[in-house]
């Protein structure tokens, strides 16, 4: 059977793609940011995955409001990255699993998630800039990837409550995958921010301490605050925590901290990073 | 029913939204395509009557203006390509929404991490 090792949470912010392709990561504004990924790059390659289940959102490149999937999950040979409007370089392509990507619709159609699969779909910054910082420099990509896709576009939104159990559904799935290879869960977004209206520029620092505490130690304690609770609490971007707790819901009871960082601001955004090794 | 909760400075991209902004979205989602882009620059009236847009869309399109955007139904996923357009990138749009200069606005954004 497959192995999960652990999963990865990071902001997906489009100005750390714009650092890379300038090579900024040295410099004075996004060194907190990038410093917090080493520590990780070494936990990675101790632990070497195979395969990385990303979970993201799509911000308006693969998906319209003409066909807007809540749980959405790639079953493709490959997927493309493409242009989204704003300039940051297109990256190289990567290599779908898609043994996997079946063995997940099956098992979590089976208990109940009614998905949306999709064996063409172009990823988004959310997708290919998490990957580019865990695999700086990697092309080609060293890990095969199944994307998992969460509408944080349009409300209503799934609750905080059920992607934990998305999560959770997912580990299994990862679990009794009947293949020897090693799987890593990726999940981007958050933490707080709010790109939209005069609340625009919102981060909540203390709530998101508290997120990040609480999935070592108490998981599903963000599951008890409603969408709308999130948006107040987190911002209305904010809300993609919901990647970090289906992430989390995947990886079981116990977690170990590989590695965790914290800096505001990335653009708008207070910029998140954890690592946790499953026990 | 109760009334939904409002959160002040925000507007939840909601079913209603999504219907009022429809052709709006739609015309800036088609700006994922740099061809799109140059045709919209080309001739801008003929482009947003292309996608059908309403007078108060047009209207927020014509003034560059954020705020009135959403109003209008914009998300703002959609609107960033639209602004990606002018080179602007969301600090800008920040600041506009804000009514701060884009200085003022990433003064905030640092406040917020000593906080």
């Amino acid at each position: 059977m497959a192995t999960l090792i652990g999963g990865i949470t990071t902001s997906h912010v489009p100005a750390i793609g714009r650092a890379i392709a300038r090579n900024l990561q040295g410099d004075a504004y996004f060194k907190p940011f990038f410093d917090g990924f080493p520590p990780i790059h070494d936990w990675l390659a101790t632990t070497r995955p195979d395969v990385a289940v990303v979970i993201y959102n799509d911000h308006g490149l693969n998906f319209f409001l003409d066909k807007m999937p809540t749980f959405a999950v790639g079953a493709a040979p490959e997927y493309r990255n493409a242009d989204e409007g704003w300039g940051i370089p297109v990256v190289p392509p990567f290599q779908g699993e898609q043994a996997l990507s079946w063995h997940l619709i099956e098992s979590l159609i089976g208990e109940d998630f009614d998905l949306t699969t999709c064996q063409e779909m172009l990823v988004d910054h959310a997708f290919t800039l998490p990957m580019a910082l865990l695999w700086p420099g990697s092309a080609p990509w060293p890990v095969k990837v199944v994307p998992v896709c969460i509408n944080t576009v349009q409300f209503p939104l799934p609750s905080a409550a059920r992607v934990y159990k998305l999560g959770q559904a997912i580990g299994r799935a990862i679990r009794s995958w009947d293949a020897d290879q090693r799987v890593v869960v990726v999940g981007t977004g958050g933490l707080s921010h709010q790109l939209d209206g005069e609340r625009a520029g919102f981060i909540n620092k203390a709530f998101d301490l508290k997120f990040m505490d609480s999935l070592i130690s108490d998981p599903t304690w963000a599951t008890k605050y409603s969408v709308t609770d999130l948006v107040e609490l987190t911002g209305t971007q904010g809300v993609e925590l919901l990647m970090w707790l289906a992430t989390r819901g995947a990886l079981g009871e116990n977690v170990r901290q590989v590695h965790r960082n914290y800096h505001i601001p990335i653009s708008n955004t207070a910029a998140g990073t954890l690592a946790l090794e499953c026990r | 029913m109760a009334a939904r909760r409002q959160i002040p400075g925000t507007t939840l991209f909601d079913g209603a939204q999504a219907r009022k902004g429809y052709a709006l979205n739609k015309m800036c989602f088609s700006f994922n395509d740099a061809a799109n882009r140059a045709a919209f620059q080309a001739d801008e009236p003929g482009y947003c009557a292309k996608y059908g847009l309403n007078a108060e869309q047009r209207a927020a399109i014509q003034a560059r203006n954020v705020l009135q955007l959403i109003a209008a139904g914009g998300n703002v996923y959609y609107l960033a390509k639209f602004a990606g357009i002018f080179g602007l990138d969301v600090q800008d749009l920040g600041a506009q929404q804000t009514g701060m200069s884009k200085d003022e606005f990433k003064a905030k954004l640092l406040a917020a991490g000593r906080a």
